[in-house]
């Protein structure tokens, strides 16, 4: 087990590596002005507007140009950006936003409440993902003055979950930029245009993405870096070494091989830890295509839950970044997180024995049955799980065929095709269950929609749960509903959510303010400075 | 003029085949699982409407009628628009073509002259320790994945010794200009080309020491020296030349091999190519791009044999004559 060591290296290393940097010690320095951040950026992006596309690819360039109405402070409670202070009405149907004053854009315009009412009727509610959904039921957007935003709903919108789903969907495009072009193929889509500390300079397909200070930044005398570089690095070896010959000082969400982490985390010069990504929870699924007769039967996907010995997988494989998961909603999440859910802890002989009941008697080589498995190709901690799950289910005599694809054959086969019996891959949990989990349970998702419910999947219980939570003003009325969600999806378990995650990322010593948002890798980095 | 007749004829002779290619190439991307709408949904993480998006690249129509519209905007010198970049196919490959065009000639030329020399060496001192050396040496390069000499050439030279940078095409944001530009360019593709170089110097190496070799043993090489030429004049004036010729057919083989090649090192050193142009292209299913390299490669390939037939001629003046 040459992992479980550099797992554990890993670990200690990091653990170490906190004692002999306390937060104190760095809090003392004095910021210094100047310098260049360099980020590895490993997947390109076609469009860099976060107003258009939320994904943590686009945040970690146009993040930095562009800002929300609302961002997560260190605490990951929603605190003011562009926006200054909200209120609901009673019925949950009327929001107002405050609008920031003397914010201008980076062509010098000033920042209204036009630009917000822009961005959320014609982005936000009908392009970005996550978007339409969320704004599906917003009608319009009002502007009684240029600094105040009334958004209009047809049903109640809990004013949390708009506040926490605001920091990744809830930035603002200018509209001058906009307005009447083909919003889909503007220009200013990969050379966006902001509010933000930095203003964008230059994209080089295949090298590089510069942005360059915003002199005239609302928050006054920052940022303190001169300029933030994006290098294009596709090769996660390649990667490492840029690391460590100097030439990129922060390598963000999990983007690095395990082994390199590992040893990047041993390094004096480095930094490796999940922190500044606690609102990047993720869960390894492993999802059931119940249109196979067999896994239609709960009591096999109970049994196959059962067969996993998730605790021996993580301490031998993922180390102390991983922990045992519990369902669909992360630990994470101290907002919705419930206790006391239905488990399925490692039981072989309960495995064994739910698969006799269900009629699976072994055949020959003592064979039960056999399951196709689609990995998702993204991240080597979904590879080694899909070698674990073959094996685990080999021991309760079912054989297990894994089908290897790239992303978008992955996503043809399993989300639009339904060709699978079995997937694995990851759900991303984006501070809020309704933002992006509940779309995985919920009946009635359009065939072809990835992480979506296609596992053939309808209960009409869990619907109704979902449903009435999504609209629930009473937030602690609203924690009791996604409490019955999960314990909902647990008895019936359509798909298990058996192991959380954070991503890791490494960072030079030299980075100071780092890591100090639970988006921070998303985040604006005003503050982020370099030490020499 | 025979010769440009020649090249003429071949040149004819290669629309056929590019078509060809073209075709085969657009319905293997169709075997595939997934189009251009899911390699895009995969990166943004979910969400969005695809069908949508579907219609609005044309991807909702049939197989035919999306190869029939490509075949019309190549008849027109239009290579289309590319689904990941959101730009003109022409524009994306004519960014990454230096980048290419520079580590293909370098590394080719690195390959040629060093393996030249090198063979020369080795069949001059057969059996002797220089060409035990070389051959060992030769083999070993051969036998070396690129990918693995690139990464430990980072490892030694820009990550221990720090004299070279470990990968990017030029400094970002320094904003030099002329010769210091060019300087800076060449110190970063010292290492690609090395990587790149050094598999193809293998090659040139064996095939230039077994020409040599039986070269040496024919009639004139016997008449040459008997005249009493100096050993050296026999080398140069007679032999070299002959022993050429598959040195030189090897180079128009090796232009498409080469674009081949460039994947893993484009990757390791992240230069931005054609190689790693089309990698992308498969794995964001963007047909267009794909195709669009595949014919400006061909057009490359094609080039390139078009040089060497005339290097040949001039070589061997009997092939012209034919």
């Amino acid at each position: 087990m040459d992992l479980s060591r550099r797992a554990a290296m890993l670990t200690s290393a990091a653990i170490a590596a906190s004692v002999n940097f306390p937060e104190a010690a760095l809090a003392q320095e004095t910021p210094r002005r100047g310098g260049t951040m360099t980020v590895h950026f490993a997947t390109e992006q076609r469009i860099l507007n976060p107003s258009l596309q939320a994904s943590t690819g686009v945040y970690i360039v146009g993040g930095k140009i562009q800002e929300p109405l609302v961002d997560l402070n260190a605490q990951g409670v929603p605190s003011p950006c562009l926006a200054t202070a909200w209120e609901s009405t009673p019925d949950g149907k009327t929001i107002t936003f405050r609008l920031r004053q003397g914010v201008t854009w980076h062509d010098g315009r000033p920042f209204t409440s036009a630009d917000v009412q822009f961005t959320a009727m014609e982005m936000w509610k009908k392009i970005l993902n996550y978007g339409t959904a969320l704004q599906q039921f917003l009608e319009a957007v009002e502007t009684p003055d240029a600094h105040t935003a009334v958004f209009k709903y047809s049903q109640p919108m809990p004013l949390n979950l708009l506040l926490r789903a605001l920091p990744d969907l809830g930035y603002i495009s200018a509209k001058h930029v906009y307005e009447g072009t083909d919003i889909r193929q503007n220009p200013a889509n990969t050379a966006p245009m902001g509010t933000g500390p930095f203003k964008f300079v230059q994209y080089e397909r295949g090298q590089f993405i510069i942005a360059e200070r915003n002199p005239n930044y609302w928050r006054e005398n920052l940022p303190y870096l001169d300029r933030v570089v994006w290098r294009v690095i596709t090769d996660r070896s390649a990667a490492a070494a840029q690391m460590e010959a100097g030439q990129i000082l922060y390598s963000p969400f999990s983007s690095l091989a395990l082994a390199d982490l590992t040893r990047l985390g041993r390094d004096p010069r480095f930094e490796v830890t999940t922190r500044g990504n606690e609102g990047n929870a993720r869960t390894n699924t492993l999802e059931f295509n119940q249109r196979n007769p067999i896994l239609a039967d709960l009591r096999v996907r109970r049994a196959l839950a059962h067969a996993l010995n998730i605790p021996f997988f993580i301490e031998n494989f993922l180390g102390d970044y991983a922990k045992l998961g519990t369902g669909p909603i992360p630990s994470t999440s101290a907002d919705f997180y419930p206790t006391g859910m239905p488990q399925y802890g490692f039981d072989r002989a309960a495995a064994n024995r739910l698969l006799d009941e269900a009629g699976h008697r072994r055949g020959a080589g003592g064979v039960r049955f056999t399951l196709r498995l689609n990995p998702a190709p993204w991240g080597e901690d979904i590879a080694l799980f899909t070698t674990f799950i073959q094996q685990s289910l080999q021991e309760v005599g079912v054989r297990v065929e894994v089908v290897r694809l790239d992303a978008a054959g992955f996503l043809r086969t399993v989300y639009n095709d339904h060709n699978f019996d079995l997937a694995t891959g990851w759900h991303q949990y984006r501070n809020d269950p309704a933002v992006s989990t509940t779309v995985w349970y919920r009946s009635g998702s359009p065939r072809g929609a990835p992480w979506t419910n296609q596992f053939g999947v309808t209960d009409a219980e869990l619907d109704t749960i979902i449903d009435s939570a999504a609209t629930e003003l009473d937030p602690v009325r609203r924690k009791a509903r996604y409490a019955d969600f999960v314990r909902r999806a647990n008895t019936e378990l359509m798909l298990w959510m058996p192991i959380e995650q954070i991503f890791l990322s490494a960072f030079s010593r030299r980075l100071r303010n780092h890591a100090n948002t639970p988006r921070w890798g998303s985040s604006s980095w005003h503050d982020l400075w370099l030490a020499n | 003029m025979r010769i440009l007749s020649l090249a003429g004829r071949r040149l004819a002779a290669s629309l056929p085949s590019l078509v060809i290619i073209l075709i085969g190439v657009f319905l293997l991307l169709q075997l595939a699982p997934g189009d251009a709408v899911d390699a895009l949904i995969a990166q943004m993480g979910g969400g969005g409407d695809a069908a949508a998006m579907r219609a609005a690249l044309g991807l909702d129509q049939s197989v035919a009628a999306q190869l029939a519209q490509y075949l019309w905007r190549l008849v027109r010198f239009d290579l289309g628009f590319s689904t990941i970049y959101g730009k003109p196919v022409a524009t994306v490959i004519f960014e990454r073509l230096p980048a290419t065009l520079l580590l293909m000639t370098a590394s080719l030329s690195f390959a040629f002259f060093f393996g030249l020399l090198f063979g020369v060496i080795a069949a001059r001192r057969v059996n002797s320790w220089p060409d035990t050396v070389i051959s060992t040496l030769g083999l070993l390069f051969y036998a070396t994945p690129s990918f693995w000499f690139g990464l430990m050439a980072i490892v030694l030279f820009a990550v221990h010794l720090q004299w070279l940078p470990a990968g990017g095409y030029e400094s970002i944001g320094d904003g030099l200009t002329g010769l210091a530009r060019v300087l800076d360019i060449a110190m970063h593709f010292v290492l690609p080309t090395l990587t790149l170089g050094l598999i193809f110097l293998a090659i040139y190496l064996r095939i230039m020491r077994a020409s040599m070799l039986e070269v040496l043993t024919l009639d004139f090489v016997r008449t040459a020296r008997a005249k009493g030429l100096d050993e050296t004049r026999v080398v140069i004036r007679h032999v070299l030349r002959n022993a050429m010729l598959p040195m030189v057919t090897l180079i128009g083989l090796q232009a498409g091999t080469m674009l081949g090649g460039s994947v893993v090192v484009e990757s390791v050193f992240s230069l931005p190519g054609l190689g790693r142009l089309a990698y992308e292209a498969v794995v964001q299913r963007d047909l267009n791009t794909l195709l669009g390299i595949v014919f400006i490669s061909a057009l490359l390939v094609i080039l390139v044999n078009f040089l060497v037939d005339l290097v040949y001629a001039r070589l061997d003046p009997r092939i012209a004559g034919r």
